[in-house]
């Protein structure tokens, strides 16, 4: 199947000191009534289980004063990034907003390379010039990493108009959170993609990471319109929701649309629904904005135990199996902070490069 | 040398990298079909078709933004501001993503990206259509900005402009699109960084740039028939600046007048200044005099328009006032 070559192709155009210890190994095998072969779908959770206890270990460096800025974490969307990211074509360009550590693990940068990042430290991927937020591995399709919420999305649409005009027969995902969508800059890019599409021109998935809050304003507070991925009709975007949480439904929706998007030249959105578990950054200590009962109802439908369920009905695992996965996984969480730890900070000297370009 | 106004100027600077260079499109609104409110775009849509030359809806923060994603990705795109008091809607765009994020991504993005368009008064457009923007934009780290008043340099320096690799804010005066002048044939560029000496002198040094610089060459006419050598220094070049060119000029004169259009508070008649005095302190004569735009918006009536600009003979007291000939 398609998103069976695009994951071989992905893992052969890595190299170097980025290749990644969460994206990798693949083989094809048989299915068992689920979109992909055990062997993948048991590599993607445990891609998903790195990811959380990666944050959970940078969360606790940050309460530690060990990362400083912002930090915003992904916990509970996990399966959210992981199923269209599974759709990712070399030459894709995916961008999106400051709560970006998954995109670029999931693209396959090395932990160790975001973790210090994330301390600040000269080994991490923008050699410690852009923390958390703005997060860049061109080399494998990530194209940032923005703090400031919707100003990204006209980029995106930019990135996709460049791929129609060149040819390439690449596409973009554009990834935004709910709080964006009131931004002007959606709504000028959306309607910009609707017109550029019209001719072909514009190969954008938008993906609304619908977790429920901008920052601690919910979705119900932010707006007279709630149902957000109706404001794609304003801009002649068709658009569908999809069950973010379920790997599998978020799997079967990516392959279907980034084909469609790839072959038309046309945007389309997508509102995936999710539930931010964690808080809106990590200083966000007393989350006055919803009930603890509101969280802990969300999370018996936490993406990771969601996958695992899955799993073990289709006998594609143990017990056993995911108890190493997390072990392993662990291991590559404590093998970040300890990278980070003991890396060195920037070179003073990298204060005034990357400024202009010669 | 063929004769072209100033307007032609771009336009042929634009069209020769078009069509040197397929990754260079144009946009922004009624560039187009309308053939653009100044006519600087007029008849490229004809020749290079709507991929390229592409009319965009009256929404300046999203076209702007996704021509930086074109920039980010392969592509050299020209932005028309309309006029540059639009570009406010996009400064989002311009400030926090083309000027900072090749920086933030650890240079591993580049933004060649040019954005264009009439800048400054005169026009009677009153307050929300008259601003001069070259402070502004000349604050921020990451942005190059120029502002040309010869069809030559126009000419020279867009096309330097878009074959630069990184955003661009190309200030142009408006006043001016009609006048004309003679502009070198071929692939002539005029680099950034560099001043140009308008004219000759020893006795004072006037320093502008964009249409104050004609002001500037028709007081030192004046002063000259009062016995006074003034040169005139068009700086062209807000970012990256000069010094060296003014700091020579005002050692050998002693005396420099800043003449500017935009505001005098946190303006660039004020960093002139500040060079001026932290590198040739020991040569200075007399304090360094700016002359700028009243401290109000831009008024609509004529000759409240005429009072709120710098005029000749408001430059021309100034350089006597910086000899000691008046008070």
């Amino acid at each position: 199947m398609a998103t069976t070559r695009s994951r071989s192709a992905k893992a052969a155009s890595k190299s170097g000191a980025n290749d990644s210890a969460v994206g990798g190994r693949h083989k094809a095998a048989s299915q068992n009534g689920l979109p992909l072969d055990h062997t993948t779908l048991l590599d993607m959770y445990r891609q998903m289980v790195t990811i959380r206890l990666f944050e959970e270990a940078a969360q606790k460096a940050f309460r530690t004063g060990k990362i400083g800025g912002y930090l915003h974490l992904y916990i509970g969307q996990e399966a959210l990034a992981m199923g269209f990211l599974h759709s990712y074509q070399p030459g894709d360009k995916i961008i999106t907003a400051y709560r970006d550590h998954a995109h670029a693990l999931i693209l396959g940068t090395h932990p160790r390379a975001v973790m210090a990042e994330l301390y600040g430290k000269g080994t991490g991927m923008v050699k410690g010039k852009g923390g958390s937020m703005h997060l860049f591995d061109v080399k494998n399709g990530l194209w940032g990493g923005y703090g400031i919420v919707g100003g990204h999305i006209p980029l995106g649409v930019g990135f996709a108009y460049a791929q129609a005009y060149q040819q390439s027969g690449n596409m973009t995902q554009l990834y935004f959170g709910d709080g964006s969508i009131h931004n002007g800059a959606f709504h000028e890019a959306a309607n910009l993609a609707g017109l550029w599409g019209r001719d072909g021109m514009n190969p954008c998935l938008f993906i609304l990471e619908n977790n429920k809050y901008g920052m601690g304003t919910s979705v119900e507070r932010a707006t007279a319109m709630t149902d957000l991925s109706a404001k794609f009709d304003s801009y002649g975007i068709e658009h569908e929701d999809v069950d973010a949480n379920d790997l599998i439904a978020v799997l079967e929706c990516a392959q279907r649309v980034t084909k469609m998007v790839r072959e038309t030249g046309k945007p389309y959105g997508i509102e995936a629904q999710t539930y931010r578990l964690s808080p809106h950054g990590a200083a966000d200590f007393l989350e006055r904005y919803r009930s603890k009962d509101e969280v802990q109802s969300h999370r018996a439908h936490d993406p990771i135990n969601v996958l695992e369920a899955r799993l073990l009905q289709a006998d594609a695992t143990t017990e056993a199996e995911m108890e190493k996965i997390r072990a392993d996984a662990k291991d590559v969480a404590d093998d970040a902070v300890k990278f980070a730890e003991e890396s060195p900070d920037p070179d003073l000297a990298e204060l005034t490069t990357d400024v202009l370009a010669d | 040398m063929p004769v072209m106004t100033y307007r032609e100027a771009i336009r042929s600077a634009m069209a020769d990298e078009m069509t040197r260079d397929d990754s260079v499109i144009v946009m922004g609104e009624d560039i187009g079909v309308y053939g653009g409110t100044h006519l600087v775009t007029d008849g490229l849509i004809d020749k290079f078709g709507p991929k390229r030359v592409i009319d965009t809806p009256i929404a300046e923060g999203g076209f702007t933004g996704a021509a930086i994603g074109m920039a980010m990705t392969g592509m050299r795109p020209i932005v028309e501001m309309m006029t540059w008091n639009f570009s406010f809607q996009a400064a989002d765009q311009i400030i926090q993503n083309a000027a900072k994020v090749r920086y933030f991504s650890g240079g591993q993005v580049t933004v060649p990206l040019v954005i264009r368009g009439p800048n400054g008064g005169g026009v009677q457009l009153s307050a929300q259509h008259t601003h001069s923007l070259e402070g502004f934009y000349g604050h921020f780290p990451g942005l190059k900005v120029v502002s040309p008043v010869t069809p030559a340099d126009a000419k020279g320096m867009m096309l330097a402009s878009i074959r630069d690799n990184n955003p661009v804010i190309f200030l142009e005066a408006g006043a001016l699109y009609g006048t004309k002048g003679e502009v070198p044939d071929g692939d002539f560029v005029v680099p950034f960084g560099k001043a140009r000496i308008a004219r000759e002198g020893t006795d004072i040094t006037l320093i502008a740039y964009g249409r104050q610089v004609n002001m500037l060459l028709n007081v030192a006419e004046k002063l000259a028939g009062e016995g006074i050598s003034a040169e005139v220094i068009d700086l062209r070049s807000i970012r990256p600046f000069d010094e060296e060119t003014i700091v020579t000029s005002v050692r050998k004169t002693h005396r420099a007048v800043v003449v500017q259009e935009q505001w005098r508070w946190f303006s660039v008649a004020s960093e002139v200044a500040a060079i001026i005095q932290e590198q040739a302190f020991d040569d200075l004569d007399a304090p360094v005099l700016r002359v700028s735009g009243a401290e109000v918006p831009a008024p609509y009536a004529r000759n409240l328009e005429l009072a709120a600009f710098p005029n000749e003979d408001q430059i021309a007291a100034a350089a006597r006032r910086a000899l000691y000939l008046e008070k």
